[in-house]
């Protein structure tokens, strides 16, 4: 069968048959050029995607001239973009101005390595794939927190101030959400995860306490991107365009492609959690149905939750009034920490009794 | 500018919001002194837009200012209109004919909706939902193709004249009226759906940016701002004109004094402005639209106000004639301006996204303010 599995292996085998000695390098450049074109695709489906789901609900058309349905109209502005100066603010701290972009951007790039994004389809299986998402996400707000201070700017600083806070509040919601879910399948794998929901999603299998994980999670991973309705680090209406106010060119297109590519990362990361990842919908005894939905190519399955996960991101956006800094913070610390802690018992008491189906 | 720094405390951080800034709406320069996120002081600087149309007007005729007063609060320019022409007629003793005066009021009403559907939106946009905005333009736009079809222009109609207006109405004028009645008021339920209730919203809008019925007494404002603290200013309750005191409408008041309460007195102002339009819109009495006036309009010697009731609150002319064809000197009071000074007022010690949220439910307009 034509699957993802087989490409790579089959690949695999001829590089080390065909060049034994430069092998493991070639393998790494195909991997590197891999992410990077993938990138690059995300950023221009996502951004498009964007455009048209806020179009539709604000009773727009959308981009609708550039290609056949505006399709590539993010290819457009992408190469205006590149074409625009870069400008560097008077006053600006030049080393660390042009490296938060960078810093940002590599750091989404480097989150990807764990996800699975079909069957066999894995940079790196790595046996703490949870923990090594959750560490290195959190770099991104020194990027952040760099391109705020580095502009001279007292727009940019407050923004990047505004996201500190958030990211570093937020993360321990996201992180204990993601614990309840290692508690039931007691592997920090990702790929163990997905196997772990052969017969059925964590979401429906882990009773009430996997919802409600799950919904946290939502809330966090939203709150963590700096998305409506807790964009409150480029509120625009209070901060004109907050940390990244003074870039300009591509060091703008690469905080905007990072922004989306995180969007991508959390709604998969949330995919392979509690919806199974690549593994299609199996429901327990049922053969008949199992055996049909295995048909589906499991990139296709991995694709299609997360990209309902991202729509479901982008109507919070285009319906949401955002919330102001200390509701953001009240929410995280009065509600969402006690809720997440005491669910994560809850999760681990249905764990060790195996409740769960 | 040097001496502000200079007084700042440690601690403190002097944001300049504006001339140029997405949630101020036009060229308002706060000066916002800032500890953390938490205000200490909002200066506003006026003046980015002073186009002096008081000056101007001394020396235009008594048919030709009303027009300049469209350029003032634009978004409710006949209703600027309506107070000039309405001062002229005061001068002269024209006799406005009946026609006339049911439809000032019925364009007025329908300017007070399209201002407040703006307002609508763009507060929403201020707290950061940009869905209404577009939901509140297409509302908009239906009562811009009615004043389009009626004066042939959108936004500054010109359409008041002394003694009148300046033409008859469209003969599709009560159709598409009508045809706009019923589909606003599906649509302003849709509106509460989606804003009034959701609990962030609320969460941005309760409690914040309070002014005590004092305040906004002594601050001198007026309209929907001082109606959310209670204090009774309606112009077409207290001192009614044209029809106003034919109609049953109520004057609203709410008496919470925060961001909220101001949202929902111009929620429920628009209501009002529907069965305003709704009992005059069957009425329109027949005859003449323009009473006969002479060529060259001269008021006596003597000293003239009129006010009115515009989307923002009192608006009030003032003319000093000597007897010429054009005004000796004339004042205008604008609502904008008195209830900008009360917003250190409203938003010390809240956080800078309040501020924003307490601009968009002032419903600043800045040539109102600067003139």
């Amino acid at each position: 069968m034509l699957s993802f599995e087989n490409i790579t292996a089959s690949i695999h085998t001829w590089l080390y048959a065909s060049f034994p000695h430069a092998a493991l390098l070639l393998e790494s450049l195909i991997v590197g050029l891999c992410v990077i074109s993938l990138f690059a695709v995300l950023g221009l489906v996502l951004v498009l995607m964007e455009r048209k789901v806020s179009a539709y609900m604000q009773i727009r058309l959308g981009p609708n001239r550039v290609g056949p349905g505006g399709s590539l109209q993010t290819v457009a502005d992408t190469l205006k973009l590149a074409m625009k100066e870069g400008l560097t603010p008077d006053g600006a701290d030049k080393f660390l101005f042009n490296l938060a972009p960078f810093m940002v951007i590599v750091v989404a790039m480097l989150v990807l390595a764990p996800v699975a994004f079909a069957k066999g389809t894995q940079i790196w299986d790595l046996n703490i794939g949870v923990l090594y998402i959750s560490a290195v996400s959190s770099l991104s707000v020194i990027g952040i927190l760099m391109a705020g201070w580095a502009s001279n700017n007292k727009y940019s600083l407050l923004g990047a101030m505004r996201s500190g806070a958030q990211i570093v509040s937020y993360e321990l919601s996201a992180g204990l959400s993601v614990i309840s879910i290692v508690v039931l399948t007691g592997s920090l794998r990702i790929s163990d995860i997905v196997a772990s929901q052969q017969d059925g999603w964590w979401l429906f299998k882990g009773h009430i306490p996997a919802i409600i994980s799950f919904v946290i999670f939502i809330i966090a991973v939203t709150a963590e991107t700096n998305r409506a309705p807790f964009d409150l680090a480029e509120a625009e209406s209070e901060l004109t365009a907050g940390f990244h106010t003074e870039y300009s060119g591509m060091r703008f297109a690469l905080f905007f492609l990072a922004e989306y590519v995180n969007i991508f990362i959390v709604c998969a990361i949330a995919a392979t959690l509690y919806m199974g990842g690549w593994m299609p919908l199996h429901i327990g005894p049922w053969t008949g149905f199992n055996h049909l939905m295995d048909y589906i190519p499991s990139s296709l399955w991995f694709m299609g939750k997360t990209f309902f996960l991202i729509f479901v991101i982008m109507w919070f956006r285009w319906t949401f009034p955002r919330l102001r800094i200390d509701q953001l913070l009240d929410l995280e610390w009065k509600y969402l920490l006690p809720i997440s802690l005491f669910n994560l018992l809850l999760m681990t008491l249905i764990a060790i009794k195996g409740w769960h189906f | 500018m040097i001496e502000e720094i200079g007084t700042t405390e440690l601690g403190e951080l002097v944001v300049n919001l504006g001339p140029q800034h997405p949630s101020t709406h036009g060229v308002l320069h706060l000066v916002i002194t800032l500890s953390g996120e938490t205000i200490k002081k909002v200066e506003p600087h006026l003046g980015y837009i002073h186009r002096s149309i008081e000056k101007m007007c001394e020396s235009l005729s008594y048919r030709q200012f009303i027009y300049v007063t469209s350029r003032m609060d634009y978004l409710s320019s006949h209703i600027n209109n309506h107070g000039c022409a309405l001062c002229v007629e005061k001068g002269l003793q024209i006799e406005v004919p009946a026609r006339a005066g049911v439809i000032r009021v019925l364009m007025d009403e329908l300017t007070r909706l399209a201002s407040h559907q703006l307002w609508w939106g763009a507060m929403a946009m201020d707290v950061g939902a940009l869905t209404p905005f577009f939901h509140a333009f297409r509302e908009r736009e239906a009562i811009n193709d009615i004043m389009e079809e009626t004066c042939g222009a959108r936004l500054t109609m010109n359409y008041m004249a002394p003694g009148g207006v300046a033409f008859d109405l469209h003969p599709d004028f009560q159709r598409k009226v009508k045809e706009f009645l019923a589909f606003f008021r599906t649509k302003i339920d849709e509106y509460d759906e989606l804003l009034t209730g959701n609990v962030i919203f609320r969460g941005r809008m309760e409690g914040v940016g309070y002014l005590s019925r004092e305040d906004a007494i002594s601050y001198g404002c007026t309209g929907p701002t001082a109606r959310a603290s209670g204090v009774s200013c309606d112009i077409r309750k207290i001192a009614p004109y044209e029809v106003y005191d034919q109609l049953a409408f109520d004057e609203v008041r709410e008496s919470g004094g925060d961001c909220f309460a101001r949202y929902i007195v111009r929620m429920k102002e628009m209501r009002q402005s529907l069965s305003i339009i709704d009992q005059l819109i069957d009425n329109i009495p027949e005859g003449e639209f323009l009473a006969k006036t002479k060529a060259v309009l001269k008021l006596p010697k003597g000293e003239f106000y009129s006010k009115v009731e515009t989307a923002r609150g009192e608006f009030g002319v003032f003319i000093i004639s000597e007897g010429g064809t054009t005004p000796y000197r004339i004042k205008f009071r604008s609502p904008g301006f008195s209830n900008l000074s009360a917003l250190d007022r409203m938003a010390r010690g809240h956080k800078l996204g309040d501020l924003v949220a307490i601009m968009g439910t002032l419903d600043l307009v800045i040539p109102d303010i600067d003139r």
